[in-house]
């Protein structure tokens, strides 16, 4: 896939992952209120996971399903579902309203366990489909 | 439409400084953080699901669908087990410190306070 196709995969899947954050984060506030950002801190999350499991999924079947629909599934709907402007608007608000202990907590939580996450898509993946077997 | 102008964006960088750092994703996050910290000094922040279309369509669907933490995450992580530490290091700190302070100089030349 290449040119308009690209683009038009990857605004696609983007707008498809930007209204799926927006439920999740509806899910949170009523769930959980409106003290802390739970509801980006878990689209982050899962879509770190996600986007490095369909990235180990395309390394190790190459040609097959994941790999053709990367523009829509990686770039697209995983970029879209995920956001680093919230993410740091989040942290600026926490520190306006008088509470940057829990901004700094934010931050310092947030970074580490996105990079988990990928870690852990992409491992889990790879035990799964171990590169080599036929697919 | 965000995620066409990341798209293009991470492309243009890639050309013109190469593959082997994500200048495209750093550079989507640190303009996305300055916007959105500039569109929250003139929008105000609003109080809980209360949202105005304005701030749901720029904001949580533009501006959130541009900016990206997984691709960032992903990167990052490639780039660690390439061996290259140091580079997923300043990757996922530059991102942090220069987003968060963009954030708020955007909130800040918006007319925001602090």
């Amino acid at each position: 896939m290449n040119g308009w196709r690209d683009y038009a995969a990857v605004g696609l899947g983007s707008a498809l992952g930007s209204v799926l954050r927006y439920l999740v984060s509806i899910a949170s506030l009523a769930a959980l209120g409106p003290a802390f950002p739970w509801g980006t801190l878990v689209v982050n999350l899962l879509g770190s996971w996600l986007i490095a499991a369909f990235s180990a999924y395309a390394a190790c079947r190459q040609g097959g399903r994941v790999a053709r629909w990367q523009p829509f599934l990686v770039a697209g709907f995983c970029g879209g579902f995920t956001t680093f402007s919230l993410f740091s608007l989040e942290t600026l608000y926490l520190v306006e309203s008088g509470l940057p202990w829990l901004a700094l907590l934010y931050v310092m939580a947030s970074v580490p366990l996105w990079l988990a996450a990928a870690w852990l898509g992409d491992r889990m993946v790879r035990a799964r489909l171990a590169p080599g077997r036929p697919g | 439409m965000g995620g066409m102008a990341r798209l293009a964006a991470s492309r243009l960088l890639a050309r013109w400084l190469g593959t082997g750092f994500p200048w495209g994703t750093l550079a989507v996050n640190l303009s996305g953080a300055l916007l959105a910290g500039w569109i929250a000094g003139r929008l105000g922040v609003p109080q809980g699901l209360d949202l105005s279309s304005a701030w749901l369509g720029l904001m949580i669907g533009v501006l959130g669908g541009y900016t990206t933490v997984s691709s960032l995450s992903l990167q990052t992580l490639a780039l660690w087990q390439s061996g290259r530490v140091s580079a997923a290091l300043s990757n996922i700190g530059t991102t942090c410190l220069a987003g968060l302070a963009l954030a708020w100089l955007g909130w800040w030349l918006a007319g925001g306070g602090l």
